[in-house]
C-alpha cells in the first residue's frame, strides 16, 4: 500500500516536473512570510505596551509630605505614597544602639546592597537622622506587608531586640529594615528617596539629587 | 378501521416533515453523521467504572461556570473602589443573587475536585499512554488554564485575600531572573496590584481564559474520540472487532449506554453539589476564605495568608524550597515543575502494562507514596508553617512542619523522577486480551 503510494507520488512528481524546486517561487515565499511575520510582530507591539503601566499610574507616584513631630519615639507612622505604605520608623536612643550589636545576625548589616537604598543612606541605620528610619514596609519576598514586633522578646522569643515580621513567609527584618540572615527574603527593606524641607517635615520620594 | 389508517397516515405525514427536514440540514451541514460519529456509533468500553463518571461532571460544572458567571457580569464592576461593594450587592440586594455567587464560588471549588479525581483516574489507568499522549497533554493545558482562570477571577471579590494573594502569585515571576521584576509590573500594569490590575484580571478571567479552554476542551474531546477511550483494564477494544460490522467486540454505544450512566452520575453530583451550596457556601473558609471579607488594604498583610485549598500542594512546595543563592527562583521553578511534571508522564512510564490491575507492588506503593505526598502537603499549605511547633537545637530550631512539607516535596519528584526506572522494574501481571468486567 505504502509502496503503491510511493510509487504514485514519484510518478506524480516526474510527469508534473513538481521534483526541480522553483527558487524563485521558494524565495518570493519566504520574503512574504518573513514580512508577515515582521508585520504581526509590529502589530503586537501596542497590545504588549497597553499592557504597562499607564501615565496616570505613572503620575501617581508624587512624592508626599509627613509631618514628623508627633511621632512617638519608639513607635512608626504609616504614610502611603505610590500606594504603598512607607514606614516612618522613631527609634528611641536604645533602638539606635541596639543597631550595631547584631551584624553578625544580618545579611547585609553595612546596607552594601546599592539597590536597597540611596547613597546617603548607605550606614547601619539606614538613614539621614540616626534616629529616624524611612522603609517601604513591602517585604522584599514576595511583596507582603509585614507586621511590627517593635518590643523586644515576646512571641518573636528571647533575643529578639524589635523590628519587623512578615506574616506570609517568616522574614524577619530589624529598626532600620535589615533583613536577618536565614530569612526567604534575600535583602534589606527599601529605603526610598526622601529628604527633609525643615526640622520635622520629610518629604517622600525625591531627594537632593532630584530623582523622583 | 379508518381512524387507525388515518392516523398512521398522518404519523407518515409528520415523519416524512421531519425526514426531508433533517434531509434538507444534512445536505448542508454534517448533523447526522456527527450524531453518530460522535454519540450513536461512538463506541466505548463496556467496562467502565465509577472513575469514568469525571470527565462528564467536568463538563457539567464548565457550563455551569460559565452560566452563573454571565449571570453575575450583569450586577459586577471591575473597578477596585466598586468591587468588593458589587459583590455584597450581589450577595444582599440582588434577586437570588446569594443563589448564583455561591453556585459560581462553590462551583469553581468542585471544578477541581472534579478534576483531579479525572486526572487521578487517567493515572491509575495509564489513559496518558500512546496512543492517548495528545489527549494527556490537553487535559494538562486545560488544568492550567483553569488554574489561570481560578487565580484572576479569586482577585474580583477584591477583599484582603484576594488582593495579597494576587500580590503574592504576580511577584512570584518578579524572581525570574533578569526580566523577572519587568515581567511582574506588566502583568500588573502598575507598581503594585491596583485598579489597573483588577480591570485586566476581569477581562483574562470573563473572556480570554474562558475561551482557551472551551478550544482545549474541544480539543480535548476530538483527540479523545479519534483513538477512542481508554478503560479500566487498559486493553484497546479496537484490537478486536466484529468482522461484519467492524464494531468492537467490548464496544457500546456512547448513547444511549453511557448518556443514561453519566446521568446517574450526574443526579449524584447535584446531591453533593447542593448541599454544599445550602449549607456550607464558604465550606469552613476552604472555599472562601474569612479574610476575603474584609475590603482589600494595600497597606495591611492578615496575619494569616494562604491559598484556596486547590492551590495548596504547590503552595507548600514554594515554602518548602529554601533559598539558594540569595535567590527564591529555585522554590518559584519547583513549584512551577511540580504542576508541569504530570505533562511527562508519558514518556516516563515505562511499563508493559497500562492499568493498576495489572500493575505490581512497586508501581502501587511509589503512587501511594505520591497521593500521601499531595493530601499532607495540601494540608500544610493552609495552615502556617508553625504550626507543629519548632524541633529542638539539635536541628537548628527547624519548624517541624517545614522539614515535614521538605520530605514530602522529595517525595513528590521522585515519583516523577524514578517512574522510568521502578515502572521498568514491576513485576507486571498478563493483560487479558478482553475486557474483564
Amino acid at each position: 500500500m505504502s509502496d503503491n503510494q510511493n510509487d504514485k507520488h514519484q510518478a506524480d512528481s516526474q510527469s508534473c516536473g513538481c521534483s526541480q524546486v522553483d527558487l524563485e517561487k521558494r524565495n518570493f515565499l519566504i520574503a512574504t512570510s518573513a514580512v508577515g511575520a515582521l508585520g504581526c510582530a509590529a502589530v503586537a507591539v501596542p497590545f504588549v505596551k497597553s499592557m504597562t503601566p499607564s501615565e496616570r499610574a505613572k503620575a501617581a507616584g508624587a512624592p508626599v509630605e509627613v509631618d514628623i513631630s508627633k511621632i512617638e519615639p519608639g513607635t512608626v507612622l504609616t504614610a502611603e505614597w505610590r500606594g504603598q505604605p512607607v514606614w516612618i520608623i522613631s527609634r528611641t536612643d536604645e533602638m539606635t544602639a541596639e543597631l550595631s550589636k547584631n551584624h553578625d545576625q544580618l545579611s547585609d548589616p553595612n546596607a552594601e546592597v546599592s539597590s536597597q537604598q540611596p547613597a546617603y543612606c548607605k550606614n547601619e541605620g539606614r538613614s539621614i537622622k540616626p534616629n529616624i528610619g524611612v522603609v517601604v514596609g513591602i517585604c522584599t519576598h514576595l511583596g507582603c506587608s509585614p507586621t511590627e514586633k517593635l518590643k523586644a522578646g515576646g512571641d518573636m522569643g528571647d533575643g529578639w531586640q524589635g523590628g519587623f515580621f512578615c506574616p506570609c513567609h517568616g522574614s524577619k527584618f530589624d529598626l532600620a529594615g535589615r533583613v536577618f540572615k536565614g530569612s526567604p527574603a534575600p535583602v534589606n527593606l527599601v529605603v526610598p528617596p526622601h529628604k527633609y524641607l525643615s526640622e520635622n517635615l520629610l518629604l517622600i520620594g525625591v531627594d537632593n539629587e532630584d530623582k523622583a | 378501521m379508518t381512524q387507525e389508517t388515518h392516523s398512521k397516515q398522518n404519523k407518515s405525514a409528520l415523519s416524512n416533515v421531519l425526514n426531508c427536514t433533517l434531509n434538507w440540514v444534512d445536505e448542508r451541514f454534517p448533523l447526522t453523521s456527527n450524531i453518530k460519529a460522535h454519540l450513536t456509533e461512538y463506541y466505548a468500553p463496556k467496562n467502565f467504572n465509577f472513575w469514568y463518571f469525571f470527565g462528564s461532571l467536568a463538563l457539567l460544572v464548565l457550563v455551569l461556570q460559565i452560566l452563573t458567571g454571565i449571570f453575575l457580569t450583569m450586577h459586577y464592576k471591575p473597578d477596585a473602589n466598586l468591587a468588593f461593594g458589587s459583590v455584597e450587592y450581589i450577595m444582599r440586594d440582588v434577586p437570588w443573587g446569594w443563589l448564583i455567587r455561591y453556585m459560581h464560588s462553590t462551583g469553581a471549588s468542585m471544578f477541581f475536585v472534579v478534576v483531579y479525581l479525572h486526572m487521578f483516574r487517567g493515572i491509575i489507568y495509564g489513559s496518558y499512554r500512546n496512543p492517548r499522549e495528545l489527549i494527556w497533554l490537553f487535559g494538562v493545558a486545560i488544568f492550567l488554564a483553569l488554574m489561570g482562570e481560578a487565580f484572576f477571577g479569586y482577585l474580583l471579590p477584591w477583599g484582603q485575600m484576594s488582593y495579597w494573594g494576587a500580590q503574592v502569585i504576580v511577584n512570584l515571576f518578579s524572581t525570574i531572573p533578569f526580566i523577572g521584576p519587568d515581567v511582574s509590573e506588566w502583568l500588573r500594569g502598575d507598581y503594585l496590584v491596583s485598579d489597573a490590575t483588577l480591570n485586566r484580571f476581569f477581562a483574562f478571567h470573563v473572556i480570554a481564559l474562558p475561551l482557551v479552554l472551551l478550544g482545549l476542551v474541544v480539543a480535548h474531546l476530538i483527540a479523545l474520540h479519534e483513538v477512542g477511550s481508554n478503560n479500566p483494564d487498559g486493553v484497546e477494544i479496537k484490537k478486536l472487532k466484529d468482522k461484519k460490522t467492524g464494531v468492537p467486540l467490548d464496544g457500546i454505544p456512547f448513547h444511549p449506554y453511557y448518556t443514561v450512566k453519566d446521568l446517574v452520575g450526574v443526579s449524584a453530583f447535584l446531591i453533593v453539589f447542593t448541599v454544599i451550596l445550602f449549607f456550607a457556601p464558604e465550606m469552613g473558609g476552604y472555599f472562601l476564605e474569612a479574610n476575603n471579607f474584609i475590603p482589600a488594604d494595600p497597606l495591611k498583610t492578615p496575619a494569616h495568608i494562604a491559598p484556596v485549598w486547590y492551590f495548596t500542594p504547590y503552595y507548600s512546595i514554594l515554602r518548602a524550597v529554601p533559598p539558594i543563592l540569595n535567590s527564591q527562583f529555585p522554590g518559584v521553578a519547583a513549584m512551577g515543575l511540580s504542576v508541569v511534571a504530570f505533562a511527562f508522564l508519558p514518556w516516563l512510564d515505562k511499563s508493559p502494562v497500562k492499568s493498576i490491575r495489572y500493575r505490581g507492588g512497586l508501581y502501587k506503593a511509589w503512587l501511594a507514596a505520591f497521593v500521601v505526598s499531595f493530601l499532607v502537603l495540601g494540608y500544610l499549605g493552609t495552615v502556617p508553617s508553625n504550626v507543629w511547633g519548632q524541633f529542638g537545637a539539635w536541628l537548628g530550631g527547624a519548624d517541624r512542619a517545614t522539614v515535614v512539607a521538605r520530605f514530602f516535596t522529595v517525595v513528590y519528584f521522585l515519583f516523577f523522577a524514578l517512574m522510568p526506572w521502578y515502572t521498568a522494574k514491576d513485576k507486571t501481571k498478563p493483560v487479558p486480551e478482553r475486557v474483564t468486567g
